[in-house]
């Protein structure tokens, strides 16, 4: 089964890459706060924009 | 100067979806019609099932899928980072690119050019071009995140993030091959390690491409159309952690009972099934962001469809690890039941969370209040439901009178039927099974109607890109 010796450091090296940063985000305050992310997003206004109007009606 | 968000990509790739979503789903009831009359196409090689089929799923996944994943996380990205899109021109690179790519295969599938890996057919040039691609989106996504105005990064974004990097990991070493002049490469490896590298890339490709990406799609427009915060921020961290770090071994799943050492088998037995937690934790997150407001599914389509997309979700992430045991496997493995399966997961979960942001998203890049028909988004929503249901339920009788036919032996050791009296028992149910299919085109040709009257509302036809407010540019 040599597909898994590829595959399997291949994985485990994933998974400390994953683990890093893990370990970056949460010591760099990402996620100190899991309130407000969630209502932030709500106040971004992105409703649309009226297209303006063509040239000859301005 | 006042600064904007790029909507021109969003835009192009969001219409792009559309346009392929019908291409695809309808080469998807073409061959579907195969099945049910096999002479329908006269033997012509380029219009048989083996060379379509490949073609069906590049379109739906990559193309239509694609391009609604492009679309949504420019969009997303831009609009929770704050700040214009890293690179304009990288960027359209990315979507002329990628229709490029989309048409390499629409030419080279149907005539037999094809590396004969499943979900990724495509021979080696459009491989290297596939990798280019793919690797520009990385930096222009990446690169938005590093320009942010805001310090913390969106939930929905570390699902993309985490979805672009694994694909590029996991293309590169399924393609790995020997070319043998333009059109022809023998793969990297060979026999079941073949195998094992395949589906390691098959089964992470619908746990990033058709799950993380669309994840991020949720974790933004179901609490943006609620206009409710997500039920449980930190739910949603969990549940980013406990993907990635579970998902990675499933894949054996898919060679139970071949020549794939036995332990290989029972690891990603266990993995599939532990899968379970993180996505009904998502799941469950996603659908209690309405709780209290349950009334708007009465009169929001948009809403419709992304809650029920979510109820797919929750249902195929159930049944995925069910099947995944090797004793139910050993009755579904083979079957329409799989077929089944993956359609509960592509039509009910990942096409309808699309076809929900696209419906949010359309209207915001053509500078419209709304769609231009509300109503008709509601007759979408139904005939896509009752399609997904018929689709999935005539696949299950099919497939369970399959394996259980296929299986029964008499008291001497023969077999009780012939392989032919199986396909014979299931002839109704691929009947059923196009109809719905039917069913749910007819849906994406009105949202496609929806869309061209949306876009030509009005005299206006200039579409502009989003100022960035400049309390949010500066912050």
């Amino acid at each position: 089964m040599e597909s898994l010796y590829i595959l399997i450091p291949l994985s485990v090296a994933l998974i400390g890459g994953v683990l890093w940063l893990l370990w970056w985000s949460v010591g760099s305050g990402q996620f100190d706060d899991l309130e407000g992310p969630g209502h932030r997003v709500l106040m971004d206004d992105d409703r649309p924009v009226p297209a303006p109007p063509p040239d000859d009606l301005r | 100067m006042q600064e904007t968000y790029n909507y021109k990509v969003v835009r192009q790739f969001a219409v792009m979806s559309v346009v392929w979503g019908i291409v695809g789903m309808a080469m998807g009831v073409f061959i579907a019609a195969q099945l049910v009359w096999p002479d329908m196409t006269y033997g012509i090689e380029w219009m048989s099932y083996g060379r379509l089929r490949p073609l069906h799923t590049n379109t739906v996944i990559f193309a239509f899928g694609g391009c609604a994943l492009f679309a949504s996380s420019y969009y997303i990205v831009q609009r929770t980072c704050h700040t214009r899109i890293f690179s304009d021109s990288l960027a359209a690179f990315t979507f002329w690119g990628w229709q490029a790519v989309i048409v390499a295969a629409a030419i080279t599938l149907p005539q037999g050019i094809t590396s004969g890996k499943e979900y990724a057919e495509l021979e080696w040039p459009i491989d290297i071009l596939i990798a280019v691609v793919w690797i520009s989106y990385a930096v222009v996504f990446f690169g938005t995140l590093v320009k942010r105005k805001t310090p913390h990064i969106y939930v929905a974004n570390w699902f993309f993030g985490a979805f672009i990097l694994t694909v590029a990991l996991l293309h590169i070493v399924q393609s790995m091959a020997m070319p043998a002049g333009l059109f022809k490469s023998y793969s990297a490896y060979a026999g079941v390690q073949d195998a094992m590298i395949q589906w390691w890339y098959g089964h992470n490709a619908v746990g990033f491409f058709l799950t993380a990406g669309f994840l991020g799609m949720m974790y933004y427009f179901v609490p943006k159309q609620a206009n409710r915060p997500i039920y449980s921020y930190r739910l949603s961290v969990v549940h980013f952690w406990g993907l990635i770090f579970t998902y990675m071994w499933a894949g054996p799943h898919h060679l139970h009972y071949t020549a794939l050492p036995d332990w290989t088998q029972s690891l990603g037995m266990v993995f599939s099934l532990i899968l379970l937690a993180p996505s009904w934790g998502g799941m469950v997150n996603g659908i209690m962001t309405l709780s209290g407001a349950w009334d708007k599914l009465r009169t929001d389509p948009i809403l419709k469809f992304l809650v029920t997309s979510l109820s797919f979700y929750g249902m195929s992430t159930f049944e995925g690890p069910m099947m995944a045991i090797k004793t139910v496997n050993a009755l579904s493995h083979y079957t329409d039941w799989t077929v089944g399966h993956v359609h509960s997961g592509a039509l009910g979960w990942v096409a309808m969370i699309s076809i929900g942001a696209l419906y949010y998203l359309i209207p915001r890049m053509f500078g419209r209040e709304a769609m231009w028909s509300v109503r008709l988004i509601n007759v979408h929503f139904w005939l896509a439901t009752i399609g997904v249901v018929l689709y999935i339920a005539a696949m299950w009788i099919a497939g369970v009178a399959e394996g259980l036919m296929w299986r029964a032996t008499n008291a001497d050791g023969t077999l009780t039927y012939s392989f032919a009296e199986a396909v014979k028992a299931t002839y109704p149910f691929l009947f059923i099974r196009f109809m719905g299919g039917v069913l749910y085109v007819t849906g994406m040709l009105l949202m496609a109607y929806n869309v061209f009257r949306t876009a030509t509302a009005g005299d206006a036809r200039v579409y502009n890109d989003a100022p960035i407010p400049a309390t949010l540019a500066h912050a």
